[in-house]
């Protein structure tokens, strides 16, 4: 018989180690798949049971103003009104945001435009660094020296939304940065050349051409910065002042989400109102970070167009 | 204003902009370097912490720090590596299902990492009755290192040319065996990058931490290698406060007098570590590069 | 349908719509398609191919850029599994390769394949050779070490790599890089070797070099190449299949098709007045 033709309809080595491949592989992705699903399981159970099981008006838990989980009001109702960490984390991420972005910009444009041999020698090699350092050291530094500075400047105690809000800005400025960097550089060459060419000068070269361009990667830039900044814990918690407080001006102690969650959990029994409210604020972030990264989604499809 | 004149205007500007940034950044440089380094010492590197009473150390949390990240690597490479192989190897690129599977990674990336804690808090501090340990931690520390790491070997393996695969599949070879032995070692490089490289950001990570590995760091035996004894440094079921949480931790209810000199130090071995982990990543991409296509 | 079995293989229609090419049937065929079609998606890549191949012959296919001759060889050891779908028979051995039993990678250790860019493995030249076949479970070194040399000396690299085979493959010229390829292929012993313009990425004398090589090879192996060289085609070939718009328009003789072609496409293509 054909020898050759017999081992053509045989299983032969290769493809048995094909399939063991095939299937380890596989079971490593399902794990990650799983992992990310069973997040949202735990999470939305355990947060959504402060609505379903302790029967807490969703209503009042997104605007009530006063957080005291541990206490009831004269109609025996918890005081599970969050608004104040979400009023907190919001104000954060965008007053971050706002700061960092004429900063990432900036310097964006220096190190591709104005300048790219320094940039390319010193600015790209420290933020990328930065992009890498601790966010505690970033929450250390604002202990030690933001939160004196401020105290010694608007008097108080010098924790509050403003010294969060530039430890946020320090934080996710490199990030912010060297993303929109990448985008800057994507814009092509021929743009530029032809946009001077044309007589026009370097700014309105860059201001008219180059910034018109990179928008959409500005913003993704942007907007993965706020998604930082909004989900960051610890460094906000060092310097926010923990106070689940409505902040009444920018310098009083107030409270995040992430501040609240880091400094709660530890502290209530698992099952409590107190407990399951704190995970509803959890949860608050985890749909937020969905949230962020649809937007991120939505301009990259604009973008593409 | 002229055009001439507002580009004047806005090249002044830009620098102002750009030297006040690379002004913060080096002041942030500076700062924790210039009063962390000269805390630093032997003694301050090994001596283990103390609580109430000054010249503490961090010996303890350092080794915390490098064995949870071991614990870490160890347990998501493996996962990450087969995630990779699978999604550029085996998945059609073309799929829904495939664009579903990359949207859940990007989002398990994109979680604060408080979450991811807290996550694994719940389900194995709790559920799994593990306790604050080295295991949870590393469990949690693994879950927000996957997303990274897998992105990261599946770019690897995606720059590795397709002649490649060809070659193997024309000898015979299925996909497994041409990955394995082919693509593999032609991208471990950049894999190596990435794995050094996420390995900066597990070292630095705190929050993820201080409701897994716990935020107490019971003193150590190092003279005690089994790892099933209480006090070993193997253990991997003791709590284990790693340096990044310990700065948290004493500059939130720190009562030692010396904690801002303590978290100065600390800070500053957690950013040279950092720094550590860049040269280290640039070092051995170029050298294993070097080796790969080596004349001999 | 004029069928008429005294022509020697080459049997069409009048209206040159549709072509029916067979071997003589004495002749050994290694490998033959049937009503063979390729589609990537929804397009039609290839139609109606039919053609066999000789046993220890060369046969050259020929036709511009996106005529379907590369689809054509590809689809022989299936490396376009992923891309592409093939419908009517691919037949070796008696057996359809396509057929869900075949087992692929058996199927084409003895169909290889060399493709048009040099694509040594990052490993020594040595391990180019052996690491396939010890994958396959041959372990024995001597066996190993002869098949490294035989497989160099007939890929003519031998003489140039014989002190250096343990340095990286990565360092050989474009041309000795394709002739370890080919080694690589042929330590394989494969039934046919299937070619994608092996020489075209090459300069003049290494290009030669391989013509050389394939010409030796052709006693022990059936080969079928790709190739946009007209010379070529006419210097190393026995057959010759002219393609064009993913039809086989001529498949004949390599001197007939050169010297007497019965299509005028064909006319035009070899005298290079295409297009």
């Amino acid at each position: 018989m054909d020898e050759i033709r017999e081992s053509l309809l045989k299983e032969s080595k290769a493809a048995r180690r094909d399939k063991f491949g095939r299937a380890i592989s596989f079971s490593a992705l399902l794990l990650i798949v799983v992992v990310v699903v069973s997040i949202f399981y735990f999470v939305a159970s355990k947060g959504l049971a402060t609505f379903f099981v302790n029967k807490v008006n969703i209503w009042d838990f997104l605007t009530g103003t006063k957080w005291a989980p541990g206490q009831v009001d004269a109609h025996g109702k918890a005081f599970v009104g969050a608004a104040p960490m979400i009023t907190g984390s919001f104000l954060v991420t965008f007053l971050s945001a706002l700061i960092a972005t004429p900063f990432a910009i900036g310097t964006a444009v220096f190190m591709t435009e104005i300048s790219p041999k320094r940039g390319a020698k010193i600015l790209g090699p420290v933020t990328e660094l930065l992009v890498g350092i601790p966010s505690v050291v970033y929450g250390f530094i604002g202990v030690s020296v933001l939160v004196p500075f401020m105290r010694a400047t608007f008097g108080g105690s010098g924790f509050g939304i403003l010294s969060g809000s530039m430890v946020l800005f320090v934080m996710i400025l490199p990030t912010v940065t060297s993303m929109t960097v990448d985008t800057l550089k994507a814009v092509p060459r021929h743009y530029r050349e032809s946009a001077l060419a044309l007589g026009a000068t370097r700014w309105q070269m860059i201001y008219k051409v180059i910034l018109r361009g990179a928008t959409p990667g500005i913003l993704t830039a942007v907007v993965f910065g706020m998604a930082r900044a909004f989900g960051e814990a610890l460094a906000v918690q060092m310097v926010v002042g923990n106070a689940a407080l409505m902040p009444q001006n920018l310098t009083s102690p107030a409270a995040t989400l992430t501040s609240v969650l880091t400094q709660g959990i530890g502290n209530t029994v698992m099952g409590s109102l107190e407990n399951n409210a704190l995970w509803s604020l959890a949860l608050i972030l985890l749909l937020m970070s969905l949230v962020f990264n649809t937007v991120i989604r939505a301009i990259a499809k604009k973008g593409a167009m | 204003m002229n055009a001439k004149q507002a580009d004047k205007v806005a090249t002044i500007v830009l620098y102002v902009i750009a030297g006040s940034v690379i002004l913060i950044l080096a002041a942030l440089l500076g700062y924790i370097l210039i009063q962390g380094v000269p805390h630093l010492s032997w003694h301050f590197l090994t001596a283990p912490a103390t609580a109430f009473t000054a010249g503490g150390g961090i010996g303890v949390q350092l080794f915390n720090s490098f064995y949870l990240l071991f614990i870490t690597m160890l347990i998501s490479f493996p996962i990450a590596l087969g995630a990779g192989i699978y999604l550029n190897e085996y998945a059609n690129q073309k799929s829904r299902l495939t664009g579903l599977v990359r949207t859940a990674i990007e989002i398990l990336s994109s979680l604060p990492s408080v979450v991811v804690g807290l996550f694994g808090f719940l389900l194995f501090v709790v559920q799994f009755k593990l306790g604050f340990s080295i295991l949870s931690g590393a469990i949690a520390l693994t879950f927000f290192n996957l997303p990274l790491l897998t992105r990261s070997v599946e770019e690897s393996l995606r720059t590795i040319p397709n002649l490649q695969r060809e070659a193997g599949a024309a000898l015979g070879l299925s996909r497994w065996e041409t990955v394995v032995h082919i693509i593999l070692p032609a991208a471990l490089p950049s894999i190596v990058t990435g794995i050094v490289l996420s390995a900066g950001r597990v070292f630095g990570e705190a929050a993820a931490l201080i409701y897994t590995a716990g935020q107490s760091a019971p003193a150590l035996n190092f003279a005690d290698w089994n790892p099933f004894n209480v006090s070993s440094p193997l253990n991997i079921m003791r709590p284990a406060e790693t340096l990044a949480v310990h700065i948290w931790k004493i500059n939130s209810e720190g009562i030692m007098p010396d904690a801002a000199a303590v978290s100065a130090g600390a800070s500053a071995v957690l950013i040279i570590a950092v720094l550590l982990f860049n040269f280290l990543a640039r070092y051995l991409s170029n050298s294993l590069y070097k080796r790969l296509t080596a004349t001999k | 349908m004029t069928e008429n079995q005294n022509v020697s293989f080459h049997l069409y229609d009048e209206q040159p719509k549709r072509f029916i090419y067979e071997m003589r049937p004495e002749k050994e065929i290694a490998i033959s398609t049937h009503d063979m079609q390729v589609y990537y998606g929804d397009k039609l890549a290839l139609d109606d191919a039919d053609l066999s191949f000789e046993r220890f012959k060369i046969t050259s296919l020929i036709g511009a850029s996106g005529s379907g001759k590369s689809t054509f060889l590809r689809s022989l050891n299936r490396m376009n599994d992923d891309v592409a779908t093939v419908k009517g028979q691919i037949m070796y051995r008696g057996l359809d390769i396509n057929f869900k039993d075949i087992d692929v990678y058996e199927m084409r250790r003895h169909i290889g394949m060399v493709f048009q860019r040099p694509n040594p493995f990052a490993k020594s030249i040595r391990e180019n050779i052996t690491f396939a076949l010890k994958q396959h479970g041959i372990t024995d070194k001597a066996y190993l070490d002869e098949m490294v040399e035989h497989s160099l000396r007939q890929a003519a690299l031998w003489d140039e790599v014989k002190d250096s085979l343990d340095a990286s493959a990565l360092s050989l010229s474009g041309g000795q890089a394709q002739r370890l390829v080919i080694a690589r292929a042929i330590a394989m012993k494969p039934d046919i070797l299937l070619l994608d313009e092996p020489a075209s990425a090459l300069d003049p004398i290494s290009s030669a070099k391989i013509e050389d090589t394939l010409l030796e090879l052709k006693k022990h192996y059936t080969i079928i190449i790709v190739t946009h060289n007209m010379q070529q085609a006419a210097r190393i070939s026995d057959y010759t299949a002219f393609f064009h718009m993913g039809r086989v328009l001529e498949y004949n003789e390599t001197r007939k098709i050169f010297t007497r072609p019965k299509v005028q496409l064909t006319i035009d293509y070899v005298n290079g007045n295409f297009g």
